[in-house]
């Protein structure tokens, strides 16, 4: 288990121009597998262009208490990218003149940002109504300061989504530390008792599963159906609903991939089971990414390859909604992630 | 032509075998998908069947297949160790309930 991020550890991959050769070149330009943007031409859906902004997901900093094997952020505690109050600023004058009704906050550990709290405090002030962070949960249970995030959460009645990427150890801890399966379990038992996730609470608590391997996840009903009968059953736990998520094939995960010789098998199956339906409603559609440094991108995976939006607007600092709406998306083979099956979102499925 | 009798990125192309016969491909992979979904059995407990059987009948693409499907339902490695175990032991029990015929030929022939 690595405790470093690839950019401490100096690995090639931590240059999102070497990832962005590794996706255009190879079982690509040999032809062997068709361009993203050859594929949803095919059913017309090529440019792929924004629909009404709903969500702005903020990166408000790489740091984290954990260093996933899969995470496309590379984040870890070693990173020092973190938004500063002048950028949260700049943030919360677009909340105030933007039509986008939900607040996806993610990081790195959001909550790891000395700002989060008061940043939280602002956006609720400025008229955000649907707050989403996304939690690691052991965040909770790394220092005595945060121990008090389940009650904070509550008082902003922040949606908390989660990551869970199994309901047994054995998995959990391989793919993101060791402990962290105790941690969680426990985190999640905190956020039950001040109500998060219980049978018609409105305090909303999701998990999300994303593989912990070259595979991609399968019928997120039926993975929701097993997580909720282990979780009820052996830690007395509840929750909401369970998001699904495809591993795209950036950073961390892109490095393992690769070093484990999955690279091309997990492109096939990608690319096998691309769903023209997924594209609608990809998140780009809906959803602007800010990074911790305010520029802005289609979503957060673009954000980690720095493909920065399409617009003359590219930064938060001149955000106009109306010339970013009229942009085309940004896309490339990573995309096939987001398209793969039943689609992968931020929110899981999407077709 | 591959200088072994498998090559991994064959199970990839196993689609391809419609090429040479039409109907009755295509009349395999409905049947073959229909069987696959959830119905009286769920999708997860069919996967496990078809792991079990894939080792019975040793092919190794089916292996490799029925490994990442399990993989992706969330099937654990212990869940997909004891299903080999059962195929396992009903395959070696077939050979041992061949015994019995084995100790009747002995006894009739036997004075």
């Amino acid at each position: 288990m690595a405790t470093k991020s690839l950019k401490a550890r100096h690995k090639a991959l931590a240059d999102n121009h070497r990832q962005l050769e590794i996706l255009n070149g190879g079982i690509f330009d040999e032809g062997l597998l068709p361009y993203f943007k050859d594929k949803i031409a095919e059913t017309g859906q090529f440019p792929l262009k924004p629909k009404r902004l709903e969500i702005l997901q903020i990166n408000v900093g790489y740091m984290c208490n954990q260093v996933c094997e899969h995470c496309h952020v590379d984040a870890g505690p070693d990173r020092k990218e973190i938004m500063t109050r002048e950028t949260m600023g700049l943030c919360l004058e677009v909340i105030r003149n933007t039509g986008a009704h939900t607040l996806d906050l993610t990081g790195g550990a959001p909550e790891m940002n000395p700002d989060f709290r008061w940043f939280v405090e602002e956006a609720a002030k400025a008229g955000i109504q649907d707050f989403i962070v996304r939690s690691n949960l052991t965040i909770i249970k790394a220092n005595k300061k945060y121990h008090d995030l389940p009650e904070f959460f509550k008082k902003y009645n922040i949606h908390v989504v989660s990551s869970m990427p199994h309901y047994t150890r054995g998995k959990t801890d391989k793919q993101r530390g060791n402990g962290v399966f105790d941690k969680s379990i426990s985190a999640l038992q905190e956020l039950n008792a001040v109500g998060y996730g219980m049978p018609d609470s409105p305090l909303r608590l999701d998990l999300v599963y994303n593989p912990s391997g070259a595979y991609l996840p399968a019928d997120q009903a039926a993975l929701e159906r097993d997580f909720k009968k282990a979780l009820r059953e052996d830690f007395n736990i509840y929750f909401h609903n369970l998001f699904a998520i495809t591993n795209l094939p950036i950073s961390r995960f892109l490095d393992y991939l690769i070093a484990s010789e999955n690279y091309e098998d997990y492109m096939y199956s990608l690319v096998e089971a691309y769903n023209p339906a997924a594209v609608q409603n990809v998140m780009c559609t809906n959803t602007i990414s800010v990074s911790w440094d305010g520029w802005l991108y289609d979503c957060d995976f673009n954000q980690m390859l720095d493909l920065k939006v399409a617009s003359k607007v590219k930064h938060i600092r001149d955000y106009n909604e109306d010339l970013l709406n009229d942009r085309k998306i940004v896309i490339s083979q990573h995309c096939y992630g987001c398209t793969a099956g039943a689609g992968s979102s931020c929110q899981g499925v999407v077709a | 032509m591959a200088n072994s009798y498998y090559d991994p990125a064959d199970l990839r192309k196993f689609g391809k075998i419609t090429e040479w016969s039409e109907e009755l491909g295509t009349k395999f992979f409905d049947y073959y998908n229909k069987v696959f979904e959830e119905g009286a059995l769920s999708a997860r407990e069919k996967s496990l069947i078809a792991l079990a059987v894939a080792h019975v009948v040793k092919c190794p693409y089916c292996i490799d297949a029925y490994t990442k499907d399990g993989l992706q339902r969330g099937i654990t490695k212990e869940e997909m160790m004891e299903a080999v175990h059962a195929g396992a032991a009903i395959e070696s029990g077939a050979t041992l309930v061949h015994g019995v015929q084995m100790m009747n030929k002995y006894n009739k022939l036997s004075m």
